[in-house]
C-alpha cells in the first residue's frame, strides 16, 4: 500500500523535475552498492576464501605438489558407498520433511493467521528447525535410547522392544527419525508462505467457472505450488546432505556419510596423512549441493511468476 | 536458516585450517616484527634452545625467565582426562605470575600439531603438545629437544633419546562396565552372549582415536592374534556386530552415567573417570597380554613461550604431579622410580587395575600397517 502510494507519487512528480532526479537516482544506486561491501566482504573471506582453499588442498599432497590421486580416491568404493549413503538419507528425509510438512501448512491454512495456534506452531518451527546437532542427538538417545523414557515405558506398558533386532538409532537408518525432526519444521518455515500466497479470487475463480474443490487443487492449486514444492524439497536435501554434528554424535562407527569422512581425514590420529583427501571430499560435496542450487534457483524463478 | 547455520558449521569445519591461516598469517606479520617468537626478550634466544636445566643455570632461573614470559599456552588438554584440571590448577597456584591458556581441549592429537604450523609465529601458538605415540612419531620436526631434571627415572622404553618426545603417563586398555547389569567380564568371548545385546561400545572410531584404535589392538592380541596383524581384532568387532551387542553411539560420560553405555572399552583411566557419577561403574583389565599406550609430552620448537614451556614440562615430572596423575587413574612416567623412593602415593598405585601377565605396544610400523588396514577393512565390517 505505502509502497504503491510513493511510487505513484514519484511518477506524478517525475515529469516536472525529470532532471535533477535522475541525477539523484544515479548517485543513489552507487551508494546503495557500497552498503554491500562489508557484507560482500565478509562472504568472500568466511566463505568463499576458506571454500577455495580448502577444496585447493584436494589438488596437492603434503609437500604442496599437484596430484590427482586425491581426486581419484572419490572413486574409492568405500567413498562411493558413503555418498550414496549421504545421498539416499537426505533424499528420504527431504521427501519425508516436505510431505510432512506441506500437511502441516495446509492443516495451518484453515487457521485464523493472527490465532495462538498457528503463531505458535510457526514460532515453534522456527526454533525446531535450528535445533540440531548435538544437543538433537542427545535428545534422541535420552527419548528412544536403549534406556531412554520411551523404550522403557514400551517395554514396561506393552512388551514391546523396539530394538528386539539390534540397535538401529546408532546405524545410519537411525539417523531418519532425528533429520526429520529438523526438516519437517524446516518445510513449514518455507513452504508457508507459498501457501498463504494462494489468491482467494483463485477459488472464487473456479467456483464461478463452475469448478469443485478437487478441480481447484488439481487444475490450480497443485501446479501453482508444485515449483515451490520442489524449491524446498532441494532446500531440504542440501540441509540434510550438509548435516554433520547429530550424525557425529549418534553413528559414531565407520564415517558412514560423507561430513563424517571429512572428519575422519582431517582429525584422525590413528590413519594420518590424510588431509588433503578433506579437500577432494569436500569438492564432491560442493558438485552435489552445486547442482541442488542450481536446480533451486532454476525452479525458484519459476515458482516467483506467481507470487508477485 | 536452518541451512545457512548448518552449512557454515561444516565448511567451518573443512576450512578451519584454511581460515586460520589466511586470517592470521596478515597479523603474523605484525607480531613477528614486534617482539618475535621467541617472548622474553633478554633469555627468549636461550629459552628456544635450552635442552636442560643447566641451560638456564639454576631451576630458579628458569622460573624466573617463564615468569618474565608471564604465559603459558597448552592445547588439547580436557580437564577430565587423566585429572589435567587439578594439574592445571596446581600449575596456576605455584606460578600466579604465569597465566595459562587452555586452548581447544577436545580436538584430536593431530589437529594439535595442525594448530602449531597455521599459528606459527603467533603468540597463540601452542607451547606444549600432549600426544599420542603415532602423531608424535611422525611430528619430530616440530618439536624442541629437552630433558626434565628427572629425565634419568624415565624408563627408556617411554622417551626419545634425544628428548624430543617423552611420555607422560599412560594406562592399559580396558572394560568399563555397570556392575549392577553384569558380572565382570572374564574374556573377550564373554561379550559376545546375549547377556550383553546392545551394550558394548568403544570410545571413538578406530580409524580416528587412538583409544578405539587399541581397543581393537587389544581384541587382536587377545584372540590370539599379534599387534603385526589387527584382522583378529576387527573380525571381533565384526562378530559382536553380527551378534547385535556392538553399540555405535559416540561415548561421553552423560552416556555413561545415564546407562545408554554399559560396557565401553577405553584406556583404564579414561573408564575410571567417566564413570566417576555412576557408583557401580568398575574398571577390568582381562587378564592374558594386555595392551598398553602412553601418551607423550613435547616442546613445539616455535613456543612463543619457551621458558615457560619448559617450566611446565620440569612441572609435570615433578613428584606431586605424577602423582596428580595416578590419582586420575593413569600410570605417571616415573611410576617405577617413584615406587623405588617411596615416593609414590601408595593407595592410589594400589586402587589401579592390576598388571596383566605381559604388555604389548605397537611399533610406528606397526601402528602404520594396523592404520591402513583399519581404513580398509573397519566401515565394511560393523556394518
Amino acid at each position: 500500500m505505502t509502497s504503491d502510494t510513493l511510487r505513484a507519487d514519484a511518477t506524478a512528480s517525475a515529469p516536472a523535475i525529470a532532471g535533477p532526479s535522475r541525477t539523484v537516482r544515479r548517485s543513489g544506486v552507487s551508494v546503495a552498492w557500497l552498503g554491500l561491501v562489508p557484507f560482500a566482504a565478509y562472504v568472500l573471506m568466511f566463505l568463499a576464501v576458506p571454500t577455495i582453499l580448502a577444496v585447493g588442498s584436494g589438488f596437492f599432497t603434503d609437500d604442496g605438489t599437484f596430484t590427482w590421486t586425491n581426486l581419484t580416491a572419490l572413486a574409492d568404493p568405500v567413498v562411493l558407498n558413503t555418498f550414496a549413503n549421504s545421498a539416499g538419507l537426505s533424499l528420504l528425509t527431504a521427501v519425508v520433511g516436505a510431505v510432512a510438512g506441506a500437511l502441516v501448512c495446509y492443516a495451518l491454512l484453515g487457521m485464523n493467521p493472527q490465532g495462538t495456534v498457528r503463531s505458535s506452531v510457526d514460532a515453534a518451527a522456527g526454533v525446531l528447525a535450528q535445533f540440531g546437532g548435538v544437543m538433537l542427538a542427545f535428545a534422541f538417545i535420552a527419548t528412544v535410547g536403549a534406556q531412554g523414557v520411551m523404550t522403557l515405558f514400551l517395554q514396561d506398558a506393552f512388551g514391546l522392544n523396539i530394538y528386539e533386532n539390534g540397535m538401529w538409532l546408532y546405524e545410519v537408518p537411525g539417523l531418519i527419525m532425528p533429520y526429520v525432526y529438523f526438516q519437517v519444521p524446516l518445510m513449514v518455515i518455507t513452504f508457508m508462505p507459498a501457501l498463504a500466497a494462494l489468491k482467494p479470487q483463485w477459488t472464487e475463480a473456479n467456483l464461478t467457472l463452475g469448478g469443485t474443490r478437487a478441480s481447484f487443487w488439481l487444475r490450480i492449486g497443485l501446479p501453482v505450488l508444485a515449483p515451490s514444492f520442489l524449491a524446498s524439497l532441494l532446500l531440504l536435501f542440501a540441509n540434510a546432505f550438509s548435516s554433520y554434528a547429530t550424525a557425529a554424535a549418534l553413528a559414531s562407527q565407520g564415517s558412514q556419510i560423507v561430513p563424517l569422512q571429512i572428519r575422519a581425514a582431517l582429525t584422525s590420529e590413528t590413519v594420518l596423512g590424510r588431509e588433503n583427501l578433506a579437500g577432494a571430499l569436500a569438492l564432491g560435496m560442493i558438485v552435489v549441493v552445486g547442482i541442488v542450487m542450481a536446480l533451486y534457483s532454476l525452479v525458484q524463478r519459476r515458482a516467483a511468476r506467481w507470487q508477485s | 536458516m536452518a541451512t545457512i547455520a548448518r552449512r557454515t558449521r561444516l565448511v567451518a569445519g573443512i576450512a578451519l585450517a584454511a581460515t586460520a591461516t589466511l586470517v592470521l598469517t596478515s597479523c603474523a606479520a605484525d607480531t613477528a616484527s614486534g617482539d618475535g617468537a621467541g617472548g622474553g626478550s633478554e633469555s627468549g634466544a636461550d629459552a628456544a634452545t635450552a635442552t636442560s636445566i643447566e641451560d638456564f643455570g639454576s631451576f630458579e632461573d628458569l622460573e624466573a625467565a617463564a615468569k618474565a614470559e608471564g604465559q603459558l599456552n597448552v592445547i588439547a588438554l580436557p580437564r577430565d582426562w587423566a585429572n589435567y584440571g587439578e594439574i592445571l590448577d596446581l600449575f596456576a597456584e605455584q606460578y600466579p605470575e604465569i597465566t595459562i591458556n587452555e586452548q581447544s581441549p577436545d580436538i584430536s592429537s593431530a589437529e594439535e600439531i595442525t594448530a602449531a604450523e597455521t599459528n606459527e609465529g603467533l603468540d597463540t601458538a601452542p607451547d606444549v603438545f600432549d600426544l599420542g605415540l603415532a602423531v608424535a612419531l611422525s611430528s619430530t620436526d616440530q618439536f624442541a629437544p629437552y630433558q626434565v631434571q628427572t629425565w634419568d627415572e624415565i624408563p627408556d622404553a617411554l622417551k626419545e633419546p634425544s628428548g624430543l618426545f617423552v611420555g607422560d603417563y599412560g594406562g592399559y586398555m580396558s572394560i568399563g562396565y555397570d556392575s549392577s547389569k553384569f558380572d565382570e567380564p572374564g574374556s573377550l568371548d564373554d561379550l559376545l552372549g546375549a547377556d550383553y545385546k546392545g551394550a558394548v561400545a568403544i570410545n571413538g572410531d578406530p580409524t580416528q582415536a587412538g583409544a578405539a584404535f587399541a581397543a581393537v589392538g587389544l581384541a587382536a592380541v587377545q584372540s590370539d592374534g599379534t599387534l603385526d596383524d589387527f584382522q583378529p581384532g576387527i573380525d571381533f568387532f565384526g562378530e559382536l556386530q553380527k551378534a547385535g551387542n556392538f553399540l555405535k553411539v559416540d561415548v561421553t560420560p552423560a552416556t555413561i552415567t545415564s546407562g545408554e553405555t554399559p560396557v565401553v572399552f577405553d584406556w583404564d583411566y579414561l573408564n575410571a573417570a567417566a564413570g566417576a557419577d555412576n557408583p557401580d561403574w568398575k574398571v577390568a583389565v582381562l587378564d592374558g597380554t594386555g595392551y598398553a599406550g602412553y601418551y607423550n609430552q613435547a616442546i613445539n620448537k616455535d613456543a612463543p613461550n619457551p621458558a615457560a614451556a619448559r617450566l611446565w614440562q620440569e612441572f609435570l615430572y615433578s613428584d606431586d604431579v605424577q602423582n596428580l596423575w595416578l590419582k586420575g587413574g593413569a600410570r605417571p612416567a616415573r611410576m617405577e622410580a617413584m615406587t623405588e623412593a617411596g615416593t609414590i602415593d601408595a593407595d592410589l598405585a594400589a586402587a589401579l587395575p592390576e598388571v596383566p601377565e605381559e604388555t604389548v605396544v605397537p611399533t610406528e610400523e606397526q601402528s602404520t600397517k594396523a592404520g591402513t588396514l583399519l581404513g580398509e577393512k573397519w566401515a565394511a565390517s560393523v556394518q
